[in-house]
């Protein structure tokens, strides 16, 4: 059914500190090994090895720079699929195979329903769902539905595959549903925010704007103001002296 | 937005159908002998049908199109899906009852020309209903394709008039120029102002880097192009959309016009003019794709 559930208590989602991600890349690749040979059909590429490729990918990230001159940042920016409250993917999909779970709000596809129609994707705002090239069906984060609730993995490895993947600690995953849970504080002390805010979609997942830095100097002191300022002791002091005699 | 030819065909095709049998069900051509009910019964549910059909030919399922029928509470293409199946049932009850019993009575007409109105309405909402392309997301969307459905399927019932030698009007021929010229009068204000304002989104708003200053894209995340630019990345039509946008006004509009004025009484005449102006609203609705943004275009760098 691809009416919305009502709001769940428990909602599952992501978090991403800007302030951390370096653009590895890291989480991008583990969401590709999980999800190809996990949940649904392979993530498949066309044209792989040659000039064009292409294939669906659940997590891309964008590189922005924001800011300008010295104060200028840049900042990596991994996007996935944000499980929206108000999903508009669920409510367009006209088979029932977009859907939200009642009980912890995760967005999925049952493939065996998709037609790959595509509207789910011209109604996300964010480009979360890629059609699959070679399947012809719809790809989208399951939030790793398969390892999250999979009692046979260490408990360490029961969260999505770019959350255990990632080397900075950058991505975090919790209950967004429960204010008290490690998450909800993260979000609430750094003042996470919603992507579009201004499209309603209702995001479960948040990102953490970058901290605020130090404002840069007007003037940058120069290598050579600083070569200029710096005054040698000792062996170098006498070495300086020395070839200040003979110039 | 990528203009699927498929998509294109579908939303022209069906549209002119379902105008089509709305004027025919009202009584606009006279169906007397038993050929003409089955031919143009068949000529509307062969445009109809050819329309579904096509729009079936972008999925990557088609042998699951069934299952679109399911989600009518929520989703506006499975209400149009079930709308299409009862409009030609509708049509072929309508077409058993004149060839049987006799004209069906007023109200049932009305309720049939209305049910296909419903249909071509539903078609529009498709795309009405998507807040991420701002263009399409306006309330003169469905009006366009409302009247643009009606007014083909007054020409084309026209055209039916002369084929089958019955005779014109005036008047009708009045009625038509009126049809195309507000049909295409709509289409010129849609183009001035749906959309014109964006969607409301911005780079800013997307990335939630508001607080830093001023941002940019400076990397995409990939190498070559990937699905989501491919489909809703389109750009190629932009730079000729002015020059595009005459030619279906001409194609669609002027030309049939004209034609209707000069040659309004041949089978000929109104049956060129009638696919000069469905091949201007081939046009029309290849632009309707090719110049719509999608907002996920703002994290590729465009400006929206």
């Amino acid at each position: 059914m691809t009416s919305l559930p009502e709001p769940s208590a428990i909602k599952l989602g992501l978090v991403i500190d800007l302030d951390i991600c370096v653009g590895c890349q890291a989480c991008v690749v583990n969401c590709k090994e999980w999800n190809t040979s996990g949940y649904g059909a392979p993530l498949s590429d066309s044209d792989a090895y040659g000039a064009q490729p292409s294939g669906a990918w659940l997590n891309r990230v964008h590189a922005f720079e924001a800011g300008t001159g010295a104060d200028a940042k840049v900042v990596h920016f991994p996007k996935s699929c944000l499980h929206c409250e108000d999903a508009p993917c669920v409510t367009v999909c006209p088979t029932g195979a977009s859907f939200k779970r009642s009980e912890d709000g995760i967005v999925l596809v049952n493939e065996d329903w998709c037609i790959g129609c595509g509207l789910c994707a011209w109604s996300c705002p964010y480009g979360a769902r890629e059609m699959d090239p070679a399947e012809g069906v719809m790809k989208k984060c399951t939030l790793c539905v398969d390892r999250i609730y999979n009692e046979n993995l260490p408990s360490e490895d029961q969260v999505p595959a770019c959350v255990r993947t990632c080397p900075t600690n950058a991505r975090h995953y919790g209950d967004l549903g429960d204010p008290n849970s490690e998450v909800s504080l993260l979000v609430a002390a750094r003042g996470g925010v919603d992507l579009m805010p201004e499209q309603n979609t209702k995001p479960v997942n948040k990102y953490l704007p970058p901290r605020p830095r130090r404002a840069a100097n007007d003037t940058p002191m120069s290598l050579l103001a600083m070569a200029d300022e710096a005054t040698p002791s000792g062996f170098w002091k006498w070495v300086d002296s020395t070839l200040e005699k003979l110039g | 937005m990528r203009p699927a030819w498929s998509i294109i065909f579908f939303t022209s095709i069906s549209g002119l159908g379902f105008g089509l049998a709305a004027w025919v069900v009202l009584g606009f051509i006279d169906l007397v002998h038993p050929q003409q009910i089955f031919g143009v019964g068949g000529l509307v549910m062969l445009l109809i049908g050819a329309g579904l059909l096509s729009s079936t030919l972008h999925l990557g399922h088609p042998e699951r199109a069934w299952r679109a029928l399911s989600q009518w509470r929520s989703s506006w293409l499975s209400r149009e899906g079930v709308l299409a199946v009862l409009a030609m049932l509708a049509l072929a009850g309508w077409g058993w009852h004149v060839f049987a019993i006799g004209t069906p009575p007023l109200w049932a007409n009305i309720a049939a020309a209305l049910l296909m109105a419903v249909t071509v309405y539903a078609t529009s909402m498709i795309y009405a209903s998507l807040k991420t392309v701002a263009r399409w997301h306006h309330p003169l969307t469905p009006i366009c394709y409302l009247m643009f459905a009606a007014a083909g399927g007054l020409l084309a019932i026209l055209w039916l008039q002369a084929f089958l030698g019955q005779g014109q009007s005036n008047a009708f021929e009045l009625a038509v120029l009126l049809a195309l010229a507000s049909a295409w009068g709509v289409k010129l204000v849609w183009w001035q102002i749906a959309g014109a304002n964006g969607s409301g989104s911005t780079l800013a708003s997307a990335t939630g880097l508001a607080g830093l200053g001023e941002v940019r894209s400076i990397m995409p995340p990939h190498t070559s192009e990937n699905y989501l630019q491919h489909e809703m990345g389109f750009v190629i039509a932009r730079k000729h959309a002015s020059r595009l946008r005459l030619v279906a006004l001409g194609l669609g509009g002027i030309l049939p016009c004209l034609l209707v004025i000069i040659d309004g009484g041949s089978a000929m005449g109104i049956g060129l003019a009638l696919l000069l102006h469905m091949a201007g609203v081939f046009v029309e609705r290849w632009l309707f794709f090719a110049e719509a943004k999608h907002t996920v275009s703002i994290y590729y760098g465009h400006q929206h």
